[in-house]
């Protein structure tokens, strides 16, 4: 089922590509252009089809700040791909205009202007007659780049989306399984190092468990290059976890909202909008934060042998009564039985194991699944040490779900700086 | 059928009374001695075939080609071209021969046009059915990338293309060789012409006939051949 290599999805070892293809070996050509990030504008865009009353587009206005992932989503039929299209002229506007680091689309040919502008599709269009190598290789080639640039750009593009360029640069896309040509598509789109990518539901016909494991890689290598993407879905939980910025189109190409996945999910501005994010929204915010970014509630820590008399003055001053035990190097070991104050020395005495420990760098909806599948109302949290740093409970998490999204990260950052357990997870999967 | 006898009666005869000692030729038997000594005799006719054959098959297919290229780009122009073609492939090919010979004369050049106008049909019909089938998603993302009309017909769309070409490559050829036996009522020579000479004498019209099947399996293999190199991506097995 999974015929690439499961060690390497998630492969963050690879310092040659850390600072992004600009600073690769290869930049050694003097007309090698290291394109920065281009902000992109659409203004008031109109695309009116002869012969139908409804607009395919209509009065779309977007900015999107370079290096920034704008997603486009929407029902079907409301036109998100055609605005997605509009922006390297594929579909030419009715009215308005496109403007790319402020410089009118219109002012370039069509196909110089793709050039520049990555462009990867759900159907990946990758040309069955040509090896992966020369499918990379296609707009570099058309850029007029020598036989050995553009191999080594091969090679350095397949290690940045995580395949084995000597085994699969030679391959057929015939001979590739549909995660390792959906990388490929990628690929190539990425392979002039263009300043904007335009990304049509590139991850929409792969299996679930691969979509997952291919969003987090594609984040992750968002991270390393900071293109500015226009990424089409129909999938608000990808459009969640992906976008820094999401619009949010209905029927006719009317632009509903435009809003940062968290400011969505707690203000959505109509209707339309709630609905389209779903009766979940208040679970879908709380994958976008973190265990260390809500306030947590203060424990009274307890060891073996410690005054009772000092245990219950941090009780007082503690948001939870019941005290936790640690050890020496302040590890939780469990919730105190009020019989272990009894005496005049804390005993060892437990009402419950510290079950589950919950970390401050686990997204928050995990913990909140980790509270509910251990029946239990409240779980200390511990540090990247294992000391513990507090205490996360249900009535923490309510709290936070009223309060304004104002530090909200995106899930991009959330999972560009997530560790290897998605890895993890998926290897046992 | 009185022409071909007229001429292939007294030409046995002369062949029997110069070989009289060998009685296989005058039972009009199949005679392998006979078919080695007298050999020679069809390389000139079996050079003509060639010829006819491989001009009439390559001016064919550039000029189907040609109009394939220009069916693509105004696809209204399909079904007019193909019907004009289908017309001149119902022709039948002996009324053709006959036909052509007060505007072109006797001789090759009207024993090609007949054949050139046979391939036609075939030629762009698989080309248009060969450029038609091109995914779009591919040529979407050709599109997508910059690549310009023209890039795209030659980059992408004719090699995808190609296997279908071939295809009807193939056809036409192994067509023309069978029609190209006829090419002599026109003056085009060919093996027709000498099996048309010793119609009644076995052993020579299984030659004839025989390299003429031949010729036909040679250029099928290497047209077959010649696709394989082109399209090692169709051979590609998945990993």
């Amino acid at each position: 089922m999974h015929a690439f290599k499961e060690g390497d999805c998630l492969n963050t070892s690879q310092p040659a590509q850390s600072t992004g293809p600009s600073a690769s070996p290869d930049s050694r050509g003097a007309d090698r252009s290291t394109e920065e990030a281009a902000s992109l504008e659409l203004r008031k865009v109109t695309k009116r089809y002869p012969g139908q009353d409804q607009a395919a587009i209509e009065d779309l206005s977007l900015q999107v700040e370079a290096g920034e992932i704008c997603v486009l989503v929407g029902p079907s039929g409301c036109g998100k791909t055609t605005a997605m299209r509009l922006v390297n002229r594929m579909i030419e506007p009715t009215e308005g205009d496109i403007l790319i680091d402020g410089k009118s689309v219109k002012d370039r040919t069509p196909a110089e202007l793709r050039r520049h502008v990555g462009y990867a599709i759900q159907q990946i269009g990758l040309f069955p007659h040509l090896s992966v190598a020369d499918n990379i290789g296609t707009v570099p080639h058309l850029l007029g780049w020598d036989k050995q640039r553009i191999s080594d750009r091969v090679d350095e593009l397949l290690e940045l989306v995580s395949l084995d360029p000597h085994d699969t640069r030679d391959r057929y896309p015939a001979q590739l399984s549909g995660g390792q040509r959906q990388r490929v598509g990628v690929a190539r789109a990425l392979a002039a190092d263009p300043p904007l990518m335009l990304m049509d539901e590139p991850f929409g016909a792969i299996d679930p468990i691969n979509r997952e494991r291919l969003q987090n890689e594609f984040l992750r290598l968002q991270a390393q290059i900071k293109k500015t993407v226009v990424f089409v879905t129909h999938d608000i939980d990808e459009a969640i976890k992906i976008g820094d910025r999401i619009a949010v189109l209905k029927k006719g190409g009317k632009l509903a909202q435009y809003a940062t996945p968290a400011e969505l999910l707690m203000y959505p501005a109509d209707g339309f909008v709630e609905d389209f994010v779903g009766a979940d929204r208040a679970l879908k915010r709380l994958a976008l934060q973190r265990v260390r970014d809500i306030d947590l509630w203060k424990a009274a820590e307890a060891r073996v042998g410690e005054d009772t008399r000092e245990v219950r003055r941090k009780i007082d001053d503690a948001d939870l009564t019941i005290p936790l035990l640690v050890d020496d190097r302040r590890h939780p070991i469990g919730w105190l039985s009020h019989r272990a104050l009894e005496g005049e020395r804390v005993e060892e005495k437990l009402r419950s194991p510290a079950e589950p420990i919950v970390e401050l760098d686990d997204i928050l909806r995990d913990a909140l699944s980790d509270l509910l599948s251990s029946e239990t109302r409240y779980a200390p949290v511990v540090d990247g040490r294992g000391q513990a740093a507090g205490v996360l409970s249900l009535e923490v998490i309510g709290r936070f779900l009223h309060t304004a999204p104002t530090d909200a990260r995106t899930g991009a950052e959330l999972v560009a700086d997530e560790d290897t357990e998605a890895t993890a997870e998926a290897a046992e999967a | 059928m009185s022409l071909v006898e007229a001429l292939a009666v007294p030409l046995a005869q002369v062949e029997i009374q110069e070989r009289s000692g060998e009685s296989c030729v005058a039972e009009n038997g199949f005679c392998p001695e006979w078919i080695a000594d007298n050999f020679d005799r069809y390389v000139t006719p079996f050079s003509e075939h060639v010829y006819l054959t491989v001009v009439s098959v390559g001016v064919g297919f550039i000029i189907a080609f040609t109009l394939a290229l220009i069916a693509h780009r105004r696809q209204w122009l399909i079904s007019p071209i193909a019907g004009v073609t289908g017309v001149l492939y119902t022709i039948p090919s002996l009324a053709a021969f006959f036909l052509l010979q007060p505007i072109t004369g006797r001789g090759n050049l009207t024993a090609i046009v007949a054949l050139v106008a046979y391939t036609l049909l075939i030629l762009f019909r698989n080309m248009m059915t060969g450029l038609a089938g091109v995914s779009p998603d591919a040529k979407d993302a050709a599109r997508g990338m910059g690549l310009t009309e023209r890039q795209m017909l030659w980059r992408v769309e004719l090699p995808l293309a190609t296997p279908e070409i071939l295809a009807g490559l193939r056809i036409a050829t192994t067509t023309t060789i069978g029609l190209a036996t006829l090419a002599f009522f026109a003056g085009g020579g060919g093996l027709g012409a000498q099996i048309d000479a010793q119609i009644f004498f076995k052993s020579n019209v299984v030659v004839a006939g025989g390299l003429a099947v031949l010729l036909a399996a040679v250029f099928d293999v290497l047209i077959l051949g010649a696709q394989r190199l082109a399209t090692p991506w169709q051979r590609a097995q998945p990993a």
